[in-house]
């Protein structure tokens, strides 16, 4: 039996301190009528060598970042993990824990959690954070809900610059409320403040932006938060972190509540998730916070320490009117970007954000003087930007990929408009060898 | 025992990390980016060695307390052992280095694994189809009632707006309603714990959109008039939703799909074995029956021609709930646990956690107070005896003291509709010797209760820290560290 360490001996002391003969006792309280009258049909009853080979061999088939060049950004983000992350993440106190409803057995979580709140604070200039959210999209929908709940309005304009799922996520999460929601429109790769402008109105709780957006480029925050403020209405803002080691904080700028994608901090791709969300926002709007939040404290000793707080918020006390019905928070993959960011530390931060930008403005400026290829915008980006190509998308990733080179995403798949339009990355794990090698590629292409 | 916070441990010019120098050619800043968009500071990070951070790391990991650590019997929460050649594989490199936009000819393990999660999890509920996509149980939950409200909405049926929990349910349904822009109704437990069916049958109309489920319910006992109440919601026009929660206790016993639910989500770190993570990452797949098939998020894994495919041709999908497709890491996980079990295997995971939480209230039913004392599944709910409240004990007070002999203590204060809850859940990964431990030093703090209540009210005395005034963490909330 697998992880089940009862001997039959065990078994049967346990049966007779119950008086019975055979565990199918216990299971009579259901009724005839809905037993599972046959085995069910999982595979399975590997041995751990057997499951071992198997997982390896499934792996196996996958080819990833780590047997490519990556080039492909959109939301997943490959930057380089520091070795002792995992080495902390592995530490099983912490991994095989649940949420930390006990204080006094769990002040590793919890002060680790104090700590990721601290930092991103410091990294978006806001008041407060919480413990963290599913990932980036459902951070932003729920900033939304939480931007009508602080202003009584059920109105938001999102930028069409936010990421096509975040737009997704959001749309799904308003769905139930039904809060109306508009879409304003990019030029030259950015939102322009008088299309958002045109859009908002004293029944809209919030404009949605994203920064740098998801073609790149760095949106104007100020002017925003401004246009925002001038209809009583917030900005929320989801930022990307390792940008804020080098823009301006979105705080900085005027936002009301920020919110983004941790993945960057120390988190593997992993097709996808596990992630985390940040959602940060100032103190006026500190009770409207959904999710977990830790606080500091001190014992019966008057020893400092940390504790879940503000919980009259949250579902299992408020049950129908708390702040939203989360109940976990990505404790893990938090504690993945707290260890990040505490050895990247303040001058590394900085160093990877510069990294991403040198990168990639020689990228885009090797690739734009390309034969076949160019810039439809000129607004400032950060690690990623938008090239219109001659040759179809599709055809030049296939290509590119026999040379072993992950190309940008396809952007006629979210945006009909920019057909013919790709969206490259480059982080800091690119080196110049590679980025000229996609040029190579690209150009022998055209 | 307290540790510094990484911020007081930074000392400026210290880095835990070293990168390589830039080798592309540099551009002066101001001609990549206008000078108001730049920073003036840093943001200011800690600064520490590598030394420095994993010292401080592993000083918090060791004021922390795990399945790893010791017994974890907290209801409803089911803190089994999470085997290791599970994180292993959620590990590799063909797994964790996998971009989610990477064509899926890449991807082809990696999707046929989800597809086969999927299928396997319709198989042990009964449901019909799988999304992998939420992130945990609450975001399942929400996944659930969004694809019933719009389900309901699409056979013109907009005057559904109220959705019934039981008074018993975990804080998530309610929640997770109102989220869903649903009106929530509760229904009272009968005296054996059950749904009371006059009390049902009295708020069911063509206002209700759902009821909400768990069963095994949160005390542990199994609904034996499912199928009544089944039919009483169908009849009445509504559906049924299960919340896995408790999935764990009656694997290849029963599924939810023949009972008569409608949806169901489950809790993969749970039932399926992977990590809780201090609070997450999770896992929350939801299942549906055929007829609300099309209205799950998109994209699903379908298999076409040998090949596993994303197919994001959903015109009545509910949407995307997260960005990607779900939690896949845990995912991986949750499928080795499959594997390694299959099907008699899981039937055998119900069998024990059934017979080692009847095993531990039997050795406890002298000692607490069973409100409903009849065959329970994977967990039950005790109060403590009613000589100790007139000591001034509390079950708080018995969970504090639980900490001084080194057990995680159980879930307390919950289901609500039980006084001075404290709800057990042994699983089936602990051994007889285990739970007999427990029960002896549980039956050791109660004696102390009567002995000498003040080591109890004043417990733990052994922990890292002790009792925390959480009333001062609330009316002057410190949620962070601030820089001079």
């Amino acid at each position: 039996m697998r992880f089940i360490p009862h001997t039959e001996e065990e078994r049967r002391q346990m049966l007779d301190l119950l008086g019975i003969e055979h565990t199918d006792r216990l299971f009579e309280e259901i009724p005839r009528d809905v037993r599972l009258n046959r085995e069910l049909q999982v595979e399975g009853g590997l041995s751990e060598m057997e499951l071992s080979r198997h997982m390896a061999s499934l792996a196996g088939i996958n080819t990833g970042v780590d047997e490519t060049v990556c080039f492909l950004g959109a939301g997943a983000y490959d930057h380089y993990i520091p070795s002792a992350v995992k080495h902390i993440l592995s530490r099983s106190e912490f991994y095989t824990a649940y949420t930390p409803y006990q204080p006094e057995i769990s002040q590793g979580v919890l002060q680790s959690i104090f700590e990721y709140q601290s930092m991103i604070c410091l990294l978006t200039d806001m008041d407060a954070a919480n413990a963290s959210m599913y990932d980036g999209a459902s951070a932003l929908a729920e900033a939304a809900l939480m931007a009508c709940a602080a202003t009584r309005r059920d109105r938001v304009v999102v930028a069409k610059t936010v990421h096509p799922e975040y737009r997704e996520v959001v749309r799904t999460y308003l769905y139930g409320h039904g809060i109306e929601i508009s879409e304003a429109p990019f030029r030259e790769g950015q939102t322009k403040v008088e299309d958002a402008a045109g859009l908002l109105d004293n029944k809209t709780a919030a404009l949605l932006v994203q920064y740098p957006n998801f073609f790149g480029s760095v949106e104007d925050l100020a002017k925003l938060a401004e246009a925002a403020h001038a209809v009583g209405a917030l900005l929320a803002v989801c930022a990307d972190p390792i940008a804020l080691g080098l823009l301006k904080s979105p705080g900085q700028c005027g936002a009301d509540i920020v919110v983004g994608e941790g993945q960057s901090l120390g988190n593997p791709l992993s097709y996808g998730g596990p992630y985390l969300g940040f959602l940060a926002c100032r103190e006026k709007f500190l009770r409207k916070m959904p999710g977990r939040i830790v606080g500091q404290t001190v014992d019966v000793d008057g020893r400092r320490a940390y504790v879940l707080t503000l919980q009259a918020r949250e579902q299992h006390i408020r049950r129908d009117k708390a702040t939203s019905n989360i109940c976990s928070n990505q404790a893990l993959c938090a504690l993945a970007a707290t260890v990040y960011l505490s050895l990247v530390g303040r001058q590394g931060l900085r160093q990877v954000a510069e990294l991403c930008l040198q990168k990639t403005a020689y990228a885009r400026n090797l690739l734009s003087q390309l034969p076949g290829y160019q810039l439809p915008w000129q607004a400032p980006v950060f690690k990623e930007f938008v090239i219109k190509t001659k040759v179809a998308p599709d055809i030049i990733n296939r290509e590119l990929l026999k040379h072993n080179i992950l190309g940008g995403l396809d952007l006629g798949r979210y945006y009909p408009e920019l057909a013919g339009h790709m969206l490259f990355c480059v982080t800091e794990k690119r080196s110049r060898q590679e980025i000229d090698l996609l040029a190579d590629r690209l150009g022998a292409l055209s | 025992m307290t540790e510094k916070l990484i911020f007081e441990l930074s000392l400026p010019g210290r880095q835990g990390v070293a990168f390589p120098a830039n080798d592309v050619p540099t551009t002066a800043l101001p001609e990549l980016l206008p000078q108001e968009f730049i920073r003036e500071q840093a943001p200011p990070l800690p600064e520490v060695g590598e030394l420095d951070a994993v010292r401080h790391f592993v000083r918090l990991s060791r004021m922390n307390f795990g399945v790893d650590v010791g017994f974890y019997p907290l209801g409803s929460c089911t803190m089994k052992y999470n085997p290791k050649v599970a994180e292993d594989a959620a590990a590799l490199s063909g797994f964790a280095n996998l971009h989610p936009y990477q064509p899926v000819e890449l991807s082809q393990g990696a999707l046929r694994l989800m597809y086969e999660t999927q299928q396997d999890l319709a198989e042990i509920t009964g449901m019909d189809a799988f999304t992998l996509q939420p992130a945990a149980g609450a975001h399942g939950e929400m996944t659930g009632m969004l694809i019933i409200k719009a389900y309901l909405e699409s056979k013109g049926e907009i005057g559904r707006t109220k959705v019934i929990v039981p008074d018993s349910a975990h804080g998530t349904n309610p929640a997770t309603a109102t989220l869903c822009g649903f009106q929530v109704v509760e229904v009272k437990s009968d005296e054996r714990g059950g749904v009371d069916l006059e009390a049902l049958k009295k708020v069911l109309g063509p206002d209700v959109a759902a009821l909400m489920l768990t069963n095994p319910s949160t005390l542990g006992l199994f609904e034996d008039q499912i199928k009544e109440i089944a039919d009483l919601v169908h009849r009445a026009g509504g559906l049924l939703y299960y919340d896995g929660a408790n999935l764990n206790a009656i694997m290849g016993y029963a599924r939810p799909g023949d009972m008569g639910f409608d949806v169901v989500h489950l809790n993969l770190h749970k039932t399926f074995g992977t990590p809780h993570g201090g609070g997450g990452p999770g896992a929350g797949p939801v299942g549906v029956k055929a007829e609300l098939a099309p209205f799950l998020p998109k994209p699903v894994v379908i298999k076409q021609e040998g090949s596993y495919l994303l197919d994001y041709n959903l015109p009545r999908s509910i949407g995307r709930v997260k960005a990607f497709y779900g939690n896949f890491g845990v995912v991986v996980k949750a499928y080795t646990y499959l594997r390694a079990l299959g099907g008699q295997g899981l039937k055998q995971v119900s069998e024990f956690a059934v017979l080692n939480a009847n095993y531990l209230m039997g050795r406890l039913s002298n000692h607490l107070r069973i409100p409903y004392p009849r065959v329970c599944m994977h967990e039950f709910v005790a109060s403590p005896p009613k000589d100790l409240k007139e000591r001034g004990i509390k079950t708080l007070d018995i969970a504090k003291r639980l900490l001084d002999y080194g057990y995680h203590p159980p879930t307390v204060y919950f289901p609500l509709i039980v006084e001075e809850a404290i709800m057990i859940e042994p699983t089936e990964t602990e051994s007889k010797e285990i739970l007999d431990q427990f029960a002896d030093i549980l039956i050791k703090v109660l004696e102390e209760a009567r002995d000498n209540p003040e080591t109890l009210k004043n417990a733990p005395y052994t922990t890292p820290v002790r009792r925390l005034d959480e009333v001062t963490a609330a009316r002057k909330p410190v949620l962070g560290w601030l820089p001079e």
